[in-house]
């Protein structure tokens, strides 16, 4: 009995530690002080003004841009490539997937360096080059997605269906895409998930003038930190509960159909 | 046949990586072995290990980043065995809740530490309205440390669940008939067979804290000088590029070192099966 609050005790505490700056932060955004961290009543007024502002809009802008087009380029590039793959013989896919793993593998801060040190020869940097960056690293994440899903393919159902008369293209819609699609989709929600977090790679291939949420937020936290920030962080964290919540929820909805 | 063209469907991949992956490298290998005049020396490669502030920063960087490894080791492993324990109706749930954080902007935790850590922050005007002292860890090796074991302790808690989830409890029973007490089935039985999650979990810590900058820069106040940091110097402030690809390579060749001595990980990638 003593062992069991000990152990709940100690999940409580690391949940505390989790969770304190999260409610700090959404406690903050609602907070009617500007300078000192004293409760000064309650108030809607920071995220009025995180509205207005015209920097944290601009980098909301160019982050939903960035991640959005970022992760449906490398999920189309990452599913074909996990098509071809899977056809290659063992050493072409060694090869490809030791390819696949330096981006996963390598710091973040050497991958955005050495992508600035080619991009600058070629253009300027600015928005071109981080949408190149966050594509990048996003591809190894579908790939690994979808390789698994697709090697659990049962090839003979898809053949059977072109000896039936079906087209390729039907046959794959039909009879492959069922099959791998929880695996794309995973690959893109993880795409758009590390588009959303990364800060180094966007910080090295960014040119002036372009900022994601992140580099926003840096540049800005050297200066001090606005309240309008608060605002954004809660309004950004609740997103992502909803997001997450319905990821989770939907495939359950569907197992409960069957 | 049409495996051969199902090949070609990797075409753009494979493009992709040439340009945008092995291209990028090459050229940090040629301004790391390069002088400013294009020829070549292995002078920015030795200055990362004669020079003062670099051979400082290398080893503060491995100092912090095995500490923060440490920390989250000790305080993820009894979250795991405790959850994998509690046999809740809605387990899924409750691991969703340990991992949520993570998936608030990287930034915004760490102007969350900021927040709670600084001078007038939160947690010093609680202490002061209790009538006790102040805290003052922002600006030190500390809060870098703090921030980084708040970021990166999912990455630990979850190769390391996911081992422990594979531990059938008939094992365990078996050891119990056998007369295992409790202290040899935790060191013969469950460490044994979590060894892959520990291992996955000590990568994915020890290679984004050693190679952190962004977390040293805001919660170091500039007075904690990592690798990265002095990397991120050379390249944004003092336009000194070789200097900085030589850091850098030295830095690739420190991740995979720790790679190689932790041996080739997370075969399966259980760590990114986060989805």
């Amino acid at each position: 009995m003593v062992k069991k609050s000990l152990q709940r005790l100690y999940l409580f505490l690391i949940f505390v530690f989790l969770y304190l700056p999260i409610i700090v932060l959404i406690v903050l955004s609602f907070n009617n002080s500007r300078t000192r961290v004293v409760w000064g009543g309650f108030t809607f007024d920071w995220y009025i003004s995180c509205f207005q502002d015209e920097k944290i809009m601009s980098a909301f802008l160019t982050t939903i841009q960035i991640t959005f087009l970022s992760a449906l380029i490398s999920t189309a590039i990452g599913t074909l490539a996990a098509f071809g793959i899977s056809a290659m013989k063992k050493r072409g896919q060694t090869i490809c997937l030791g390819a696949t793993n330096i981006p996963l593998l390598n710091a973040d801060i050497v991958t955005g360096i050495s992508m600035m040190l080619l991009f600058v020869r070629f253009m300027d940097l600015g928005f071109m080059t981080v949408l190149a960056a966050h594509i990048t690293f996003s591809i190894p994440y579908v790939i690994l997605n979808v390789l698994p899903k697709l090697k659990a393919v049962n090839r003979s159902t898809y053949e059977a269906a072109l000896d039936l008369g079906a087209t390729p293209l039907y046959a794959f819609y039909r009879v492959t895409w069922p099959e791998i699609r929880p695996g794309v989709f995973s690959g893109f929600m993880m795409a758009i998930t590390m588009s959303l977090d990364d800060f180094s790679i966007t910080y090295f291939t960014k040119g002036p003038g372009v900022n994601t949420l992140s580099t926003m937020l840096y540049t800005e936290l050297r200066k001090g930190i606005k309240p309008e920030l608060y605002a954004l962080s809660t309004i950004l964290f609740f997103i992502v509960l909803i997001v997450l919540l319905l990821g989770n929820i939907r495939p359950q909805r569907k197992a409960q159909q069957l | 046949m049409y495996k051969l063209r199902q090949q070609f469907l990797a075409g753009p991949y494979l493009i992709w990586i040439v340009g945008f992956i092995l291209l990028p490298l090459l050229m940090i290998v040629y301004y790391a072995f390069t002088g400013s005049d294009g020829s070549f020396t292995l002078e920015y490669i030795a200055a990362a290990f004669t020079s003062e502030t670099n051979r400082r920063s290398i080893a503060l960087s491995l100092e912090l980043g095995l500490i923060c490894t440490l920390i989250c080791l000790v305080l993820a492993y009894p979250v795991a065995m405790i959850l994998n324990g509690m046999h809740l109706k809605n387990q899924g749930f409750v691991v969703f809740l340990f991992m949520l954080p993570m998936w608030m902007n990287f930034m915004l935790r760490i102007l969350a530490w900021k927040l709670l850590l600084s001078k007038n922050g939160v947690i010093n005007s609680v202490l002061a309205s209790l009538g006790l002292g102040r805290v003052s860890i922002i600006n030190t090796p500390a809060a870098v440390v703090l921030g980084m074991v708040y970021d990166f302790l999912p990455f630990m808690l979850l190769p390391i669940y996911n081992a422990m989830t594979r531990i059938r409890t008939d094992w365990i029973e078996a050891a119990k008939d056998l007369g295992a007490g409790s202290v040899t089935i935790f060191f013969r039985i469950i460490v044994p067979l979590t060894a892959s999650g520990i291992i996955s979990g000590i990568v994915m810590v020890f290679v984004p804290s050693l190679t952190s900058f962004a977390i040293s820069q805001v919660l170091g106040g500039g007075h904690v000088l990592l690798i990265g940091n002095v990397i991120e110097q050379n390249f944004m402030q003092g336009a000194q590029w070789n200097a900085g690809s030589g850091l850098s390579f030295v830095l690739m060749i420190f991740v995979i070192a720790s790679m190689a001595v932790f041996g080739m990980i997370d075969r399966d990638g259980e760590g990114t099966a986060i989805w």
